[in-house]
């Protein structure tokens, strides 16, 4: 049997990671640090989330690139946790992939093993050990920082949070940002913030800083009308995490255009 | 000298299956059968926290009578064998069958090694694509396994109930007319049950990628009421095009 019944003293409980280490398929190793510093690894870059009345809305570009070439138009950054959560990420790729598919499926494990779902602070600290146990991996330049955003039922309202490298978390109550473009566009949604927003001004708000990062960072990729390649868009409310339609991202995109343009 | 007790094996495994088969009588039965949309699971259940039917993966559901501390161990172990499976390999490649086979060999491992057999009977309920895809696999405290196409019968005066849902399952049967057919067999002639005593889960085919979902006492309530149920029929089969 290549997985018998724990003793009570040591059953990983509902703990997906624990079970991994438990029975030798640790996920995320350390790399030899000669390695890492050799690789052009694909980073994925800027995301952002922000609070509006219903909710929260995440939203992130899906550009991903090897030093100063495209490894991805089509990549997406902004990703359902669970149901009343999301994760967006920025960093390097292939382990910000991972992590997130790790804790997409912690949440959904413990919610079997346990029959109750965590609560929104529980899934943030979850993501939180997630980051500090890429630390080493963080030292030799695979850095992965993700953002946070839910909806809490208990509270009925949408939080949000972001961390650091070392897995240092961090509740926000207006707005978050991460990778390369967060600098300008963490600033669009800062002045464009007002409390209470509702969701139209939100996911414009959304849009309108990923097209001002797009357009001052390389890394960072706007819409590609050509492709009909549009943004990740994210919001999530008391009904759950809905992606925002690329037919509607293409409206609020061409209104902007059309604003540059005139 | 002193000379051990010799008691023959054919005896040694007699007394362990009727200890296995009194724990299991002992508590109340399952249903789980097969209707339009997927597979119901109906346990007589009066806790309305201690759950003898769960999430497995998702197109995979599991429910267990006996004993409960026993064949919530062995739902654990399931859930933990779904999901490093899924994460190993792929979602797709998690199956009913293969763990059924793997509570198979656990519970005849423990029937003929172990001081004292599991007093379980467990399935493993896999809804398909398409009907002809749906599974039930049975497992009794020995590890025999019992694949089952239309329904299937847990715990105590089992034989009774199949006799009874023998009678009343039919192709094709909506959810709530399901549901009445399980609660006609779990009950029987002279007694009734209500949606208070009853735990229902659903494998729903269409249900996303979780299939798996519970349905709270008055949803129960509701579609235990005949006239009520076709309603409630028309009802949810108008919200696609609604929403």
């Amino acid at each position: 049997m290549s997985m018998p019944f724990f003793g009570p003293d040591d059953d990983p409980g509902a703990n997906f990671t624990e079970l991994l280490r438990r029975i030798g398929l640790s996920p995320m190793p350390v790399l030899p640090a000669d390695v890492v510093s050799e690789l052009r690894v694909p980073h994925a870059t800027t995301c952002v989330a922000l609070s509006y009345a219903d909710g929260v809305v995440m939203a992130g570009d899906k550009r991903a690139t090897a030093g100063n070439l495209i490894s991805s138009r089509t990549m997406e950054k902004v990703l359902p946790a669970d149901r009343y959560s999301g994760v967006a990420i920025a960093g390097a790729a292939g382990p910000a992939m991972e992590m997130v598919r790790l804790f997409q499926l912690q949440l959904e494990h413990y919610e079997k093993v346990e029959g109750a779902s965590l609560s929104l602070e529980g899934k943030a600290n979850q993501l939180s050990m997630m980051v500090r146990g890429n630390l080493p991996a963080a030292m030799q330049g695979l850095v992965v920082v993700p953002i946070f955003a839910g909806y809490d039922e208990r509270r009925q309202q949408g939080r949000l949070f972001t961390y650091d490298v070392t897995g240092g978390r961090y509740e926000e109550k207006d707005l978050v940002a991460t990778g390369s473009g967060s600098l300008h566009a963490g600033t669009v949604i800062k002045v464009g913030y007002r409390p209470g927003l509702g969701r139209d001004d939100a996911v414009d708000l959304a849009v309108k800083a990923l097209w001002v990062a797009a357009d001052a960072d390389s890394a960072t990729g706007g819409p590609d009308p050509l492709r009909g390649v549009y943004p990740t868009v994210a919001t999530i409310t008391a009904t759950g995490f809905e992606l925002v339609g690329d037919d509607e991202l293409r409206r609020r995109f061409d209104v902007i255009a059309q604003e540059v343009r005139a | 000298m002193t000379m051990p007790f010799y008691v023959a094996p054919e005896q040694m495994m007699k007394d362990r299956a009727d200890y296995a088969r009194k724990g299991i009588a002992r508590g109340r039965a399952t249903v789980a059968l097969v209707y339009d949309e997927g597979v119901a699971l109906v346990a007589e259940n009066p806790s309305n926290t201690l759950r003898k039917v769960s999430e497995i993966y998702d197109r995979i559901a599991f429910a267990g009578v006996g004993k409960y501390n026993e064949f919530d161990q062995l739902r654990v172990d399931g859930v933990r064998t779904a999901d490093l499976k899924g994460y190993q390999f792929s979602r797709d490649d998690v199956d009913a069958r293969s763990l059924a086979n793997r509570y198979a060999q656990l519970l005849g491992q423990i029937f003929t090694h172990e001081l004292k057999p599991m007093e379980v009977e467990i399935l493993v309920a896999e809804v398909g694509r398409t009907p002809a895809d749906d599974e039930l696999f049975h497992i009794l405290y020995d590890g025999t396994v019992v694949d089952e196409r239309r329904f299937s019968v847990l715990g105590g005066d089992a034989d009774a109930i199949v006799q009874r849902a023998e009678d009343t399952w039919r192709e094709g049967l909506t959810l709530g007319d399901a549901l009445g057919v399980a609660v006609g067999a779990l009950a029987g002639a002279d007694r009734t049950l209500t949606a208070d005593d009853l735990e229902v889960a659903v494998l729903e085919r269409d249900n996303g990628r979780r299939c798996f979902r519970r349905l709270d006492e008055a949803e129960v309530a509701r579609l235990l009421t005949p006239a009520a149920a076709d309603s409630a029929g028309d009802e949810s089969s108008g919200e696609p095009a609604s929403g």
